[in-house]
């Protein structure tokens, strides 16, 4: 515990003096530590420490908020009277509040194997990047440079709140990360790589450094002999792991029942009815072992959980947080998240993925008359409330009578989420996940997406060729 | 409604937070330089949504950055708060750090001798005013902009939220090397989004205003924008795809802007990572163009007296008459170069060692408003928005490929809204196709300061 449970109880009393139903405390440690290699060198190590407390008061439909990095009783009990504020005007009175102590939560079912990066020696670490930047530069001669890093983080959680609830979690994740630039007739093209996990640095045991450098370097040099990547209306395949993203995007955004509730979703109204083909299934799991989305309680201390948000084509649920939940009297479902104590939890993904299928991939793409193959995408965006959706290709292929003929280059995918996910007409029987850090309302969070090799019928490509 | 305490968090003026970096950088041992950065601040945020506050946020927050540099080996550490054994821990940390780097006999921070070549120049970017608003003035302020909106139009059937922030930051530097500053801003801006349309046909609208303080907010302004930029794109189809000549709006330049910038990068430039390299001195541009960064003038949001090192900040031309006139630099990345740093050490708070980046880019504005440049043209499409610019563009290749929506203009005719189209080209073709600079200026939150732009000829896409 970071905090002991009786502080916890006596500031969640006095944050609801003045009124209100609803009080919580907070609290993280966070240790980050990350190394970056660039130019031939071990540039710059850096170490962060960030430990405070969020306390919030909820009256009503309104949300009073304070945070501290003083996490002494005086500064805490400060906080929560800022946070107070929201209850202006209320009847005000007192409550006592008594926290049942919940076990402490591990992220890792098998936590005995997590190696703590805090525990790591730096050497072990930026050997990692010398290489990484070795096996880069043996790929081709046409590798200009190549820039790689390292960065761990370990975050420890307490949440306690007036329903009773204190719990706590401990959460380590590992990533690496190799970007190179080639140089050739075409100018100059960048690829790169960036896998992370839940894990610690037993990370490097499952991801070969060299196998990580090999694919961002093989990614830039393969762009040097792209084509100019073709206009229009086309089928698009997306091979596994590349189009998680997209779904995340462009459907998992609008199942998040903040925006639904906030008139900012494609998907209101929508439950029980067909919102996507047949052949899709979508999940949300915070539980997936080791993934990089995943946690053993949110950071509204709600455990994380399997759900299934689209089955065969029929949306089935949303996606909660306590607060919204709370107003339609159901259960959380474990998607309450925050990036730091300095913010507001809102409903935000984990691990999401599409269901797998049985067709072989290699039969998707024989199957393709004309069109573009996916093996990564660079992140995108979307608007919510209409579903439309932009997406960068940074590594894809022609597809020309069932055969993969050329690399293409600067091709976006731009479509309406819901009127894809009708158009998905092949699920492989393929899987892989992408990592990524998911953006929203100015908060950043670690998550995941993943899915088998798909086809999607229609998909509007904008590319530069005349 | 009753008063409410702002925050009870005691408040430290900007010589006490010098006087704790200084103490940090004292401690430098033998070879080794040490540099401090540290902030505080004090926000406000305030949402609503559906006609009532969702969210109220008051809180203080602080932090420190720790630079080592030792025989040329750089260490960097940093922390989320100022107390003294934290403060400790993390020059500790820092000077671990640099143990592991490898040598660059260009580390090193800026002298004062360095700093003290030019004055830094004498910015307002403090409003005393901002700090004795109370909350319910701001509480009232936003609940009626929110209201506004909502019923400024029948074709506005909901508004997505409407917020306000403000913020009265403070920082302070100091290094081993005598470098010693302060600065402080306050900053307050308002948003709305407006939701139009019925649920076959939606269309979102953004409206902002930004000021140094609460009263300089204008809710006139952000009402119109949310509206007018909601409305018009109602009943937006996908267009045929051609080659077209395009007009950005302000915010759309400024995006565009903030793509090219990372060419002009000392940085970049050194690694091999610029479109400009070797290029100093040649055409890039239509020979109309006239950029600078120019962090000077105090209505920029990206206004600053000194850089992340402690040099004065300064106008520096990047392109003239469409020449590309240089790179910017921090003082590694001008040492590297055998030159001097340009005032162009950036920091993305306390958490990070100074880059090299932009504060405030502007291009010169031309004689004609948005209409005018459009009059004698035949088609032209007029993009309000674009989307996926992090995915779509790559300031090393110079691919620009992104999504976009706006309105289809006929000589100076406004016509009909699209959608679901992208516009792509490459940032050097760009530069080159650009033919005018409109005479509207807009101050935007990045720092960047927008202007219409025509650009002669784009791929759109569409079906």
């Amino acid at each position: 515990m970071l905090i002991e449970a009786d502080v916890c109880e006596r500031v969640l009393a006095n944050a609801l003096t003045r009124g209100g139903e609803f009080a919580e405390v907070f609290v993280e440690d966070r240790r980050s530590s990350s190394a970056r290699y660039d130019d031939g060198r071990v540039e710059e190590l850096t170490s962060g420490r960030d430990r405070g407390a969020g306390i919030r008061v909820i009256v009503g439909d309104t949300t009073g908020f304070a945070h501290t990095a003083d996490l002494t009783e005086r500064g805490l009990l400060e906080a929560g009277a800022a946070a107070a504020a929201a209850a202006r005007g209320a009847d005000g009175g007192q409550r006592v509040v008594a926290t049942r102590l919940v076990d402490r939560q591990i992220s890792r079912a098998d936590d005995s194997f997590v190696i703590l990066p805090e525990t790591v020696d730096k050497s072990r670490k930026i050997e990692l990047l010398q290489r990484a930047d070795t096996s880069a530069r043996e790929v081709s001669g046409a590798i200009r440079s190549v820039s790689a890093s390292y960065a761990d983080s370990h975050r420890r959680i307490q949440v306690a709140n007036s329903d009773g609830l204190s719990t706590s979690d401990d959460q380590v994740r590992t990533r690496f990360m190799v970007q190179c630039v080639a140089n050739g007739d075409t100018g100059m093209q960048t690829g790169m790589e960036a896998p992370g996990r839940g894990m610690g640095f037993e990370f490097f045991d499952d991801f070969d450094v060299e196998s990580i450098a090999r694919t961002a370097a093989t990614r830039a040099v393969t762009l040097l002999d792209a084509v100019p990547a073709p206009s229009g209306q086309m089928q698009v395949v997306l091979k596994r792991g590349a189009g998680g993203v997209l779904f995340h995007e462009a459907c998992g955004h609008g199942l998040e029942a903040d925006l639904v509730h906030r008139d900012a979703s494609v998907f209101k109204d929508r439950i029980g009815t067909q919102v996507a083909s047949p052949l899709v299934t979508v999940i949300d799991d915070g539980t997936y072992a080791r993934e990089w989305g995943t946690f053993a309680v949110d950071d509204e201390g709600q455990r994380a959980q399997r759900n299934v948000l689209i089955e065969n084509g029929i949306l089935t649920d949303y996606m909660w947080d306590l607060v919204r939940a709370r107003k339609q009297e159901r259960r959380s479902s474990g998607n309450g998240r925050r990036e730091t104590y300095r913010n507001l939890p809102m409903v935000r993904m984990t691990n999401t993925f599409l269901g797998v299928g049985d067709t072989d991939p290699d039969a998707i793409i024989r199957d393709t008359e004309y069109g573009i193959y996916c093996v990564q995408l660079g992140g995108g965006q979307v608007d919510t409330a209409t579903g439309d959706f932009v997406f960068g290709v940074t590594e894809g292929y022609l597809i020309e009578h069932g055969e993969i003929t050329r690399p293409i280059r600067a091709a976006q995918l731009v479509g309406n989420g819901p009127q894809s996910m009708t158009l998905v007409d092949a699920v492989g029987n393929d899987f892989e996940t992408w990592t990524g850090t998911c953006g929203k309302s100015g908060q950043g969070v670690p998550v995941s997406a993943g899915q088998p090799t798909l086809r999607v019928a229609r998909m509007t490509v904008g590319g530069t060729a005349s | 409604m009753t008063g409410v305490p702002q925050s009870s968090a005691p408040h430290v003026v900007a010589p006490e937070l010098l006087a704790l970096c200084q103490r940090v950088a004292g401690q430098a041992a033998g070879t080794e330089q040490v540099e401090a950065y540290a902030l505080r601040g004090r926000e406000t945020d305030i949402d609503v949504f559906d006609g009532s506050i969702e969210s109220l946020s008051v809180a203080g927050s602080s932090g420190i950055g720790i630079r080592v540099v030792n025989n040329g080996r750089q260490g960097f550490a940093w922390a989320g708060s100022l107390d003294d054994d934290v403060v400790a821990d993390t020059l500790a940390e820092a000077r671990d750090n640099a143990k592991f780097a490898e040598p660059d006999e260009h580390n090193g921070l800026i002298d004062q001798a360095t700093a003290d070549e030019r004055v830094r120049p004498q910015l307002s970017l403090w409003d005393d005013r901002l700090d004795a608003v109370d909350l319910d003035t701001k509480i009232d302020f936003v609940l009626q902009l929110d209201a506004r909106v909502r019923n400024s139009d029948p074709r506005i059937r909901n508004v997505e939220s409407t917020s306000y922030g403000d913020g009265l930051l403070e920082s302070a530097l100091a290094s081993s090397l005598g470098i010693a500053a302060t600065n402080r801003r306050t900053i307050a801006s308002a948003s709305s989004v407006a939701i139009a349309g019925d649920s076959d046909d939606t269309q979102t609208g953004y409206g902002f205003s930004v000021a140094r303080t609460f009263e300089d907010l204008d809710d006139d302004a952000i009402l119109a924008m949310a509206v007018e930029r909601s409305t018009r794109l109602l009943g937006a189809r996908q267009p045929v795809g051609q080659r077209i000549a395009v007009m950005f709006d302000p915010m759309v330049s400024a995006s565009f802007l903030g793509v090219l910038s990372a060419a002009f990068n000392g940085e970049a430039m050194l690694k091999g990572r610029s479109l400009f390299c070797d290029r100093v001195g040649e055409q890039v541009a239509a020979s109309l163009v006239q950029l600078a960064d120019d962090p000077t003038d105090p209505r920029s949001l990206g206004a600053a007296p000194y850089d992340g090192e402690g040099v004065a900040c300064r106008v520096n031309q990047l392109i003239v008459d469409g020449v590309l006139q240089g790179f910017l630099h921090n003082g590694y990345t001008a040492r590297r170069a055998n030159t001097v740093t340009t005032g162009s050490a950036v920091r993305g708070g306390y958490r990070s060692t100074p880059g090299v980046g932009v504060r405030s880019l502007r291009m010169v504005p031309g004689p004609h408003n948005p209409f005018e440049m459009t009059a004698d043209r035949g088609e032209v499409l007029y993009v309000q928005a674009v989307h996926g610019l992090h995915s779509g563009t790559n300031p090393i290749s110079g691919d620009f490929s992104v999504g976009a929506e706006g309105i289809m203009v006929r000589n100076g005719e406004y016509q009909e809204p699209v959608r679901e189209i992208t516009i792509a080209s490459t940032v050097p073709k760009m530069l080159h196709a650009i033919s005018a600079v409109g005479n509207d200026v807009t101050y935007l939150p990045s720092g960047t300061i927008g202007t219409s732009l025509l650009i002669d000829e784009m791929t759109m896409s569409g079906s």
